[in-house]
């Protein structure tokens, strides 16, 4: 029942807004079109200015990639991740969750294929998956946007927010869903 | 970040140069850089409808409103930004949708809400404490609905696939505390340069 309501509330926020918030303006006299249009033309522009930052990060991202350099780094950490208690299947998803949204749920899918999505890596790689963001992108994005080229405490704060959310899932999945 | 991203590509090269695989490594790179051009301006369609939307709402003194409401917390956490500032409701927004995982529509607002803080911001180009939280708030994901990830395990065939939805709140929760407590402790680590006349025009 909560999960109907969470797919509804997920499906019918969007419309409602859409619909509601002109509705809303139009009743305060606000001159709906035109203030509409001087919104949406700055957000173009900012679609285009966030395109040499994106570039950048996707760049340096996809050749740590295809350079095998990321899976080098799974094997390496592998032993001591698995003492852990995040199985070796799951150990990708951490290493590729900060830098690409697409490829962490490539592998939460690859997970769920291979070990069952109700078992313990299934759990845990969802739950990963689930309680973090894709570092990397959202920052080149948001600065990119503001023009900022230095990060300051936002990059460091940012992958330990990222760790903890690791650590915790391992945690939680354990506590509230039973171990391995 | 510069170093950063000067190592990222150099330990690619090197790696790439160890497991010979050069070839896809130039390919990966022109094919990356193509998709950030494209994902950028399939992003500008909806970046374009929620920033006229907020532009809307705005007008209408609705973001006002939906700001004076989250000021205890927001003044709080951001306590370098005016109350009044039309940055704390374009964060207000941003920080909402996110947690309906209304990812598209999240992006937009905390677009907005950087470049809003940036007028505040006395050294242009090197983040504020602000802008460097709203990032963190923003990479810790304050999520309450990860739509994608049930929608995968429901096709994956789980028993039930929203089981983890209480496991994925505790998860989130920890990293947005770390998120939290991370910017503001590390920001005497990270100082800003001195203001100066050193910013883009």
């Amino acid at each position: 029942m909560i999960r109907a309501a969470l797919d509804a509330l997920s499906t019918w926020a969007i419309p409602v807004l859409l619909a509601g918030i002109p509705a809303l303006a139009l009743a305060r006299g606000v001159k709906v079109y035109p203030v509409f249009v001087e919104g949406a033309k700055e957000g173009f522009a900012t679609a285009v200015r966030i395109i040499p930052a994106l570039v950048a990060i996707f760049v340096a991202l996809g050749m740590l990639r295809a350079s095998g350099a990321m899976d080098a780094a799974a094997a390496a950490l592998a032993p001591v991740t698995s003492a852990l208690g995040l199985p070796a299947s799951v150990l990708p998803l951490v290493l590729v969750r900060p830098l690409s949204g697409g490829a962490a749920l490539g592998v939460v899918g690859d997970v769920l294929r291979s070990e069952g999505p109700d078992g313990y890596a299934g759990r845990l790689a969802s739950v990963m998956a689930g309680s973090t963001e894709t570092t990397f992108y959202v920052l080149a994005v948001y600065m990119g946007a503001a023009g900022i080229t230095r990060y300051r405490q936002a990059l460091p704060a940012a992958l330990l927010a990222d760790l903890a959310g690791f650590a915790a899932a391992i945690v939680t999945v354990r506590l509230l869903l039973g171990g391995p | 970040m510069g170093a950063i991203w000067t190592v990222l590509l150099g330990a690619s090269v090197v790696a790439a140069a160890v497991n010979g695989r050069m070839g896809a490594l130039t390919a990966a790179a022109l094919d990356s850089a193509a998709k950030a051009v494209t994902l950028s301006l399939g992003l500008a369609g909806a970046m374009a409808l929620w920033l006229g939307l907020m532009k809307v709402a705005e007008e209408a003194g609705l973001v006002r409103a939906l700001a004076r409401a989250a000021r205890p917390v927001l003044v709080r956490l951001f306590p370098e930004v005016p109350p009044d500032h039309p940055a704390m409701g374009a964060m207000l927004m941003n920080l909402s949708a996110n947690a309906l995982g209304l990812g598209n529509a999240a992006t937009p607002f905390g677009v907005k809400a950087m470049q809003a803080l940036e007028e505040l911001n006395p050294r242009k180009g090197t983040a504020s404490d602000a802008q460097a939280l709203l990032c963190a708030l923003n990479t810790a994901s304050v999520q309450l609905v990860p739509a994608s990830v049930i929608a995968l395990r429901a096709a994956a065939g789980s028993r039930a696939p929203a089981e983890i939805l209480g496991a994925t709140l505790c998860a989130s929760a920890c990293g947005v505390a770390v998120a939290v407590l991370a910017a503001k402790a590390l920001a005497r680590l990270f100082p800003a340069p001195a203001a100066g006349p050193e910013a883009t025009p």
